[in-house]
């Protein structure tokens, strides 16, 4: 409220949109669709989105650097999928976790040196990585696209974890939301990742060691993606690689810019992945509930998107130092 | 002496003759015909991804026959990307090595006939397999997917029973795939001769898992008496399930899906009690087919896109009360098999 007018536009950025939106959802679907406010309902809107919420966040701090990661969804399938196959054949238990965390973090110290040292661009490295993380997986470690959990294996048991009749995933998403919250808003190395992004020269110039922190958020990004896949796994019970193909990956850089996170850095938050995830959330319930068929969601969906986008084009106009450094 | 010698070999040469002569005449020439029509003929496998049941049980069975009456078996792997497939038939039929039987496992209706139509044109005979698409093939070797969804509204008819909500939940695949629009037409169907029965939802998984256990969760959020759930595939029927023994609804809706009849996604499941029903592909005996159908029309000598034949396989909605030893096919021992070669 200003002066002027009932409403500032200009102080509306796109995050306020964006949760305004959600939370208008919200209410006409508690209007008008039957047990949508169900407290069961309303536990799996947030499990729904939490695999996806915590990929989004992996991607959010990559992002918030200047950069993206697309090789998560490969990471997350890929990694499990050959943790999987390991057991299957009999190898013990803590040497296949070693091999797999291993490889994950080796990836993400790939795609950070590749971007950080070697100038390439993160799209491009981040792209090459993945199909090269499913590829080899896909042919040399496994046999199948469906790699099924080991009968009474922990990840099997994790997936049947409750506290309170809420799934595992929900606290794994809070938790990990609240320690990237901490590192982004209370450590050095967390308020230097908006400087870098915001500026990488300048934040450069001021002594920043921008080269280490570019790969730090890939490895970081890799180990999130982990994570993500062992919670798809343990609930499932099986991990299917095929979710490399399909839309999440869209669905992941979606939650993070819907909810706010310029794609040009230096921008965002943990808040507005939650933004973003609880949109995505509720829409998606929502469309479910009335029986949208799938096509019309996914258009509905993508509808959204480019809208947030343009109106983000409107309230956030590229600056001249944007212009000049370009974005990803 | 020399007389009786003489005699002697007479005899013997008349004997010799006496019984070889015979063992001439029934020399069947079948073989002979069968190994020259066959002999060094190329059968390529295109299916929607190299990574599943079905298509490793195929490539399977194929390879052992064709390899056996000295033909050379190929796979291509689209990895379920529609495009990698269409340049995999480009290709195909555009090499030195044409194959000579071309087996297509169509993603849908329509994205492949062009192509199937050149290979027929450049002389290859095309098989579809499992999903039929809007083309004259030379054979369709599959489930007729309208059937197949009748015995599994049936099923879970059955698994509801007379004293139940008659409520029914599906979770489709997607709206372009052959398989999955039949078996919704086979389905309603059956609901429709049983007007008592009705369908609460039907979202579609996208063939995904994680999908499919959202809106299962949801969908049982919203109607927590449905009785039966049908899921159009055990490749994402497993989100399904997971949505059920979350919502604490085990042995209380009777889930009924279709697969290959690989053990460990089918018939362990059904022993578990995760499934209550499966429509089973026999795949041994659809490989069976198929590999008949190409010896006869490598045999045939009729020009490709001739014969426009249908071979159906037997489906039977298999429960955890008529599981037998053999209900199901071993993907661990084929490739074990395999492996030891």
């Amino acid at each position: 409220m200003n002066a002027n007018g009932w409403l500032n536009l200009r102080s509306l950025n796109q995050e306020g949109i964006v949760f305004a939106i959600a939370v208008m959802l919200f209410v006409a679907a508690a209007i008008g669709l039957p047990g949508f406010v169900d407290p069961n309902n309303l536990v799996a809107i947030v499990r729904s989105v939490s695999v996806l919420g915590i990929l989004a966040l992996g991607m959010a701090v990559v992002i918030i650097g200047r950069g993206i990661d697309l090789s998560a969804v490969a990471i997350m399938a890929m990694s499990v999928a050959w943790y999987l196959q390991l057991l299957n054949t009999g190898t013990s238990d803590g040497l296949a976790f070693a091999y797999v965390l291993s490889g994950v973090l080796a990836i993400g110290l790939l795609n950070g040196f590749l971007v950080a040292y070697a100038d390439v661009p993160a799209i491009f490295v981040t792209l090459a990585t993945g199909s090269f993380v499913f590829g080899y997986v896909r042919s040399q470690l496994i046999t199948q696209d469906a790699v099924p959990v080991p009968q009474g294996h922990w990840v099997e048991l994790l997936g049947g974890l409750r506290f309170l009749d809420i799934p595992i995933e929900v606290f794994v998403f809070a938790g990990l939301a609240f320690l990237f919250f901490l590192f982004l808003r209370y450590t050095k190395w967390g308020r230097y990742i908006y400087f870098a992004g915001d500026n990488p020269v300048a934040a450069r110039n001021i002594g920043i060691p921008v080269r280490p922190m570019l790969v730090l958020r890939y490895v970081l990004s890799a180990f999130v993606a982990l994570i993500a896949g062992l919670l798809t796994a343990a609930s499932l019970h099986s991990i299917n690689t095929r979710v490399v193909n399909s839309t999440l990956l869209y669905d992941i850089v979606l939650v993070a810019v819907i909810g706010g996170i310029g794609l040009s850095g230096g921008r965002g938050g943990v808040r507005n992945v939650l933004v973003g995830a609880a949109l995505i959330g509720i829409l998606l319930n929502a469309m479910t509930i009335i029986d949208i068929p799938l096509l019309y969601q996914n258009l509905i969906k993508a509808a959204i998107l480019l809208g947030a986008i343009i109106v983000d084009g409107i309230i956030n106009p590229r600056d001249e130092q944007t212009a000049q450094q370009g974005d990803i | 002496m020399r007389l009786i010698k003489t005699l002697m070999a007479a005899a013997t040469a008349l004997a010799v003759t006496a019984f070889v002569a015979p063992t001439f005449a029934a020399d069947d020439p079948g073989p002979a015909a069968y190994a020259q029509a066959l002999k060094g003929k190329r059968v390529m496998l295109v299916p929607l991804a190299m990574g599943f049941d079905l298509a490793q049980g195929w490539a399977h069975y194929l390879k052992k026959e064709v390899e056996a009456w000295g033909g050379t078996f190929e796979t291509r792997d689209p990895n379920w990307v529609v495009d990698a497939g269409a340049q995999a038939i480009t290709d195909a039929i555009s090499s030195d090595t044409r194959p000579d039987v071309l087996i297509i496992h169509a993603p849908d209706l329509n994205s492949y006939s062009k192509l199937m139509k050149k290979a027929q044109a450049a002389g290859t005979y095309v098989l579809l397999v499992d999903n039929p698409a809007n083309f004259p093939a030379d054979a369709f070797v599959g489930s007729d997917w309208d059937r197949l969804g009748q015995l599994e509204a049936e099923a879970a008819i059955k698994g509801c029973g007379e004293n139940s909500s008659k409520k029914i939940g599906l979770v489709q695949g997607d709206q372009a795939n052959s398989s999955s629009l039949y078996q919704y037409a086979g389905i309603m169907k059956v609901l429709d001769k049983h007007p008592d029965f009705k369908v609460v939802a039907k979202p579609d998984s996208n063939w995904d898992a994680t999908t499919s256990r959202n809106v299962t969760t949801t969908m049982l959020q919203q109607n927590p008496d449905i009785c039966s759930i049908i899921d159009f595939w055990d490749g994402d029927a497993t989100g399904a399930s997971a949505a059920i023994r979350d919502a604490k609804l085990d042995g209380k809706v009777f889930l009924v899906t279709t697969g290959g009849g690989e053990k460990a996604a089918d018939c362990d499941k059904l022993q578990d009690g995760t499934y209550g029903a499966v429509v089973m592909t026999e795949l041994a005996r659809q490989s069976g087919d198929m590999n008949a159908i190409i010896k006869f029309l490598l045999q045939s000598g009729q020009p490709a896109g001739t014969s426009h034949t249908y071979i159906y396989t037997l489906e039977k909605a298999t429960t955890k009360a008529d599981l037998k030893p053999d209900s199901c096919w071993d993907l661990k021992a084929l490739q074990a098999e395999a492996a030891t070669k």
